[in-house]
C-alpha cells in the first residue's frame, strides 16, 4: 500500500506506526497529519493501535492523580505571606 | 513585568499537578511537599522577572524542575544516564490485542487498560530511569508539548522527543509486566518472563 492511492500519496503500516506518537502528540506538519489519518481511516488493525495508544494516554494522565494535602496549601500560603510582609518591612 | 500581589491568583490553581509531578520526581511525599514549598517560594521571589503574557505553567515546571534537580534528586552522587532498553512499537497493545476481542464498541484491550488501577500507574512511571520519567511525565500526564519540555527541561528538543518516545515504550513493557503478574494478561503471546 505504500503507492500512489486514490486520495494522493499514502503510507504504510510501518511509516504510520513509526509516526504514531509524533501524529497524537500533533507534532507533524498538515500534509503528513493527513497522510496518517487517511492510512488510520482505512487500515484496521493501525486504526485499533492509534486508538488504544490514545486510551493508554488517556489513562496514564487519568492515574496520576494525587490529593495535594490541605497543610501543603496551608503551609505554603504562609509562607508567601510572610514572604511579602519581609519585604514591606524593607521600605 | 509581572506584579507579585497577583502570584498567589494565578499560580496556586497549578499546585495539584505540581504536587504530582514532584512525587513522581522525588516518589516520597515528605520530599514533594518541600519541593513545592520551594517551588512556590522561588517563583514568588522571582515573579517580578516574569513576563506577564508568557506560559505560566511552563515557567513553574521549569523552577521545579531544576529545584528538583539542584536539591533532590538521590543521583546527584552518581549523574551518569540510565539508559532504558529498547522496546518494540505498540508493545503494550500487541500483547493485549486479540484476547477474545469485540468487533463492535470498545475493544477488549481498550477495556484491559481500565483494570490498571493508580497504584499500578504511578508506580510503572516511577520505575522509569530519571531523564525519561520526566519526559514521560510532562509529556503524557502534564500535557506539555515537546518545544515546552524542552524548555522547560533545558534539554534540546530531538533528545526530548527520544526520551518521551523511548520512555514511552519502556513504560507500555512496565506496565506489562504488572498487567502479567496480577493475571490481567495471559502471558501467551512471547512474553516470557524470567
Amino acid at each position: 500500500m505504500a503507492e500512489d492511492g486514490l486520495f494522493g500519496k499514502t503510507v504504510n503500516c510501518d511509516e504510520a506506526v513509526h509516526q504514531l506518537y509524533h501524529y497524537l502528540d500533533g507534532e507533524l506538519t498538515e500534509e503528513r497529519r493527513h497522510q496518517i489519518d487517511e492510512h488510520l481511516n482505512f487500515c484496521g488493525p493501525c486504526g485499533g493501535a492509534a486508538e488504544f495508544e490514545t486510551e493508554l494516554r488517556l489513562v496514564i494522565a487519568n492515574r496520576c492523580k494525587d490529593h495535594v494535602p490541605e497543610s501543603l496549601i496551608r503551609r505554603i500560603a504562609e509562607a508567601i505571606d510572610e514572604e511579602s510582609r519581609q519585604h514591606d518591612g524593607e521600605h | 513585568m509581572a506584579d507579585q500581589a497577583h502570584f498567589t491568583e494565578v499560580a496556586m490553581e497549578h499546585m495539584p499537578g505540581l504536587y504530582s509531578a514532584a512525587l513522581r520526581m522525588t516518589r516520597n511525599a515528605a520530599d514533594a511537599e518541600d519541593l513545592v514549598q520551594e517551588t512556590y517560594l522561588k517563583a514568588y521571589r522571582s515573579y517580578k522577572s516574569f513576563a506577564e503574557g508568557t506560559n505560566l505553567r511552563a515557567w513553574l515546571y521549569r523552577i521545579l524542575t531544576n529545584t528538583y534537580i539542584n536539591s533532590y534528586r538521590a543521583a546527584k552522587r552518581r549523574p551518569q544516564v540510565t539508559d532504558v532498553e529498547d522496546v518494540e512499537d505498540l508493545y503494550l497493545y500487541k500483547r493485549m490485542s486479540g484476547s477474545g476481542g469485540t468487533e463492535q464498541g470498545r475493544s477488549a484491550e481498550d477495556e484491559a487498560l481500565d483494570r490498571f488501577t493508580d497504584e499500578d500507574v504511578k508506580s510503572a512511571l516511577e520505575e522509569l530511569p530519571e531523564a525519561f520519567r520526566m519526559a514521560v511525565l510532562l509529556a503524557d500526564v502534564q500535557g506539555f508539548s515537546y518545544k515546552e519540555i524542552s524548555e522547560i527541561t533545558d534539554v534540546p528538543i530531538g533528545t526530548v522527543m527520544s526520551r518521551i518516545h523511548r520512555g514511552r515504550r519502556a513504560l507500555q513493557k512496565a506496565l506489562h509486566d504488572v498487567a502479567t503478574a496480577r493475571g490481567l494478561v495471559g502471558s501467551t503471546s512471547g512474553g516470557s518472563t524470567d
